[in-house]
């Protein structure tokens, strides 16, 4: 594997059983391309734990495998202690899905989907209705309850989809980019529910796109590129590996712009990188102490700036970090 | 994480939730009743299907007794007399090219992901869908049976044949049903499924004997007629209506959704489990 793996703590030594989730070379391959390609994973119980990558890494594959909605080509799975292969359906029993797309009747109002979804774990009539509106309360959606799925806003219909994995509580619940295409408040909420439902013990598996949410909600991140794990680890790990604070600076003169990244460069000792359009730059600052004297520096040689932010990399600039290439955008091309 | 989201609005969220295990393992029965009380709620909230089930039938109901009963039969009463048994086996066979739709668009939007991940009979929704299925074709069969006795048609049978007639509606449409519910499986698009649906469904209705008696056809196409499944669906229907059925008859109507049945099922579930 890879040699730039930043952390590694000693899951590995900890006892299976004690594992939610424990995956040892998994592949799975569609046609010629490896969409997995080796997978290890160990996730102890009662964690948020993340799984970032770009588009066509291998995130949902890797969950729709570990749902038992797909056969893996090769290597082995634990789900809760039961076998991937040998025994589907207790993992099935032990887990609850959330997939990128609602899986919602639109038709029917929220309650309803619930009501369903409850009937068919088993729970009779009024105990059904009663774990239904438990649910729609505890999630904001009671106002909503007897509107039909297909009136809700996006960020309803996932709290919805969500409330729906949890009728059972789950050994663990997957959510394959559980606020990808929501608006940031509504991201705001999800990201509560998330959390709240950690504390209830729950584990999480979580695929992401966005290094942000992974900080924000996981304990602990596995990147994945190609089908690889290529890094893993705490978040203050991988950001120390990474670097953390990320200075992005526009110059207003764009003729002095090679000056100015060779100030930045020199003043905090790495490699700047520019956006796709040439006016911004951005480098590794370690501190807010040493991006403000690199700014002070830019300033002292008469390169006025037109914009200046602190923030955490882009998952372009994590994947810069962790494999010196950027993000390729047909990933599915050449994973040989 | 950090607690320091530990603010009011938690109090309500999950974490307030209790935890709840598993119940016993529900019955595949009640699997199926789950997916059939779906279905009715979809009648409730998206009424205007019906109005897709009874349209077309309607249609050639009034088209066929008006327009041509006269020619065909001497007279319009004459003529809906002998075509209404038929066109209730055109009604059921038609709408059950709705439930192959209505499976494409679900299986489109991710909804049956959610069920796979279950913990329940691979084959419930499926059972499901045909429950949803005999409710729909009793409804369309009960309004243009009401329209066939606003117009003047008199089952000789009675009650008894109207019960009899519907029971083997039922069947029929339990057993087209499976090759709808196939190509909902392999076609993405609910539009398509409805194309291909009607192209072979069109010659087996036409080329039957729910509109003309076959001996006025030409030699090659009565031949055809006579040995179309659909004609022993509309023989004996017509027979129970009468009171005139024989065994023979019925059987030879259920030989066709029976067969279907035993074929198809099988298909189903390992397309199903295959995707």
């Amino acid at each position: 594997m890879n040699d730039t793996l930043p952390v590694q703590t000693g899951s590995a030594a900890q006892d299976a059983a004690q594992l939610a989730i424990s995956v040892r070379g998994l592949i799975k391959r569609f046609g010629d391309v490896k969409a997995l390609d080796g997978i290890d994973l160990d996730v102890p119980r009662g964690m948020i734990f993340a799984i970032l990558g770009p588009n066509g890494a291998g995130k949902t594959t890797l969950i729709r495998l570990l749902a038992t909605l797909a056969q893996p080509d090769g290597g082995t799975a634990r789900v809760m202690g039961h076998d991937l292969a040998t025994e589907p359906h207790a993992v099935r029993g032990a887990i609850a899905l959330t997939g990128q797309f609602a899986s919602l009747d639109e038709d029917l109002t929220g309650r309803e989907n619930l009501i369903m979804l409850a009937r068919l774990w088993g729970f009779a009539g009024r105990t059904a209705k009663a774990r239904a509106d438990e649910l729609l309360s505890a999630f904001e959606l009671s106002d909503a309850a007897k509107k039909q799925v297909k009136s809700y806003s996006g960020g309803m219909r996932r709290r919805l989809d969500i409330a729906a994995s949890l009728i059972v509580t789950p050994g663990v619940l997957f959510l394959d980019e559980p606020t990808t295409g929501l608006d940031p408040k509504a991201r705001q909420g999800v990201w509560k529910m998330i959390r709240a439902l950690a504390k209830s013990g729950v584990t999480i598996l979580l695929t992401t796109q966005y290094l942000e949410e992974a900080d924000q909600l996981a304990a602990r991140i596995a990147v994945i590129d190609h089908g690889r794990k290529i890094a893993e680890g705490t978040s203050r790990e991988l950001k120390s590996a990474i670097g953390s604070g990320f200075l992005h600076v526009a110059v207003a003169d764009t003729e002095r712009l090679d000056e100015a990244e060779a100030i930045l460069e020199h003043a905090l000792d790495g490699t700047a990188q520019r956006s796709a359009e040439g006016a911004t730059l951005s480098i590794v600052a370690g501190s807010p102490k040493a991006a403000n004297e690199a700014i002070a520096r830019l300033l002292a040689a008469g390169i006025e700036l037109s914009d200046f932010s602190m923030g955490s990399p882009s998952l372009d600039e994590v994947f810069f970090a962790l494999t010196g290439q950027p993000i390729e955008e047909d990933a599915q091309g050449d994973v040989s | 994480m950090s607690s320091a989201e530990t603010g009011p609005a938690i109090e309500t969220g999950p974490a307030m939730l209790s935890n709840v295990a598993r119940p016993p393992r529900p019955s595949a029965l009640a699997n199926a009743l789950t997916f059939g009380w779906r279905a009715v709620l979809k009648f409730k909230h998206v009424p205007e299907q019906l109005f897709d089930l009874i349209m077309t039938p309607l249609m050639f109901t009034l088209l066929f007794t008006f327009v041509f009963g006269g020619a065909l039969a001497g007279s319009t009463s004459d003529y809906l007399q002998f075509f209404l048994p038929g066109i209730l086996v055109q009604t059921v066979v038609f709408n059950s090219v709705y439930s192959g739709m209505g499976l494409s668009t679900d299986l489109s939007k991710g909804l049956f992901e959610r069920f796979r991940s279950l913990p329940i009979w691979s084959l419930s929704p499926f059972a499901g869908l045909m429950v949803g299925d005999v409710l729909r074709h009793t409804i369309a069969g009960l309004i243009i049976l009401t329209v066939g006795l606003v117009l003047g048609y008199r089952p000789e049978a009675g009650l008894t044949g109207i019960v009899a007639s519907f029971l083997l509606l039922i069947a029929i449409g339990f057993g087209t049903g499976w090759i709808f519910i196939v190509l909902g499986l392999l076609i993405r698009t609910p539009m398509t499924v409805m194309t291909i649906g009607f192209t072979f469904i069109f010659p087996l209705v036409f080329a039957s004997n729910i509109m003309v008696r076959p001996e006025t056809m030409p030699g090659w196409l009565e031949a055809f007629v006579v040995r179309n499944p659909v004609s022993h669906m509309t023989t004996a229907l017509r027979g129970l209506m009468a009171g005139t059925a024989t065994g023979g008859e019925v059987l030879l109507a259920l030989l066709a959704p029976a067969l279907l049945t035993v074929v198809l099922s099988p298909v189903v579930l390992w397309l199903y489990r295959r995707r």
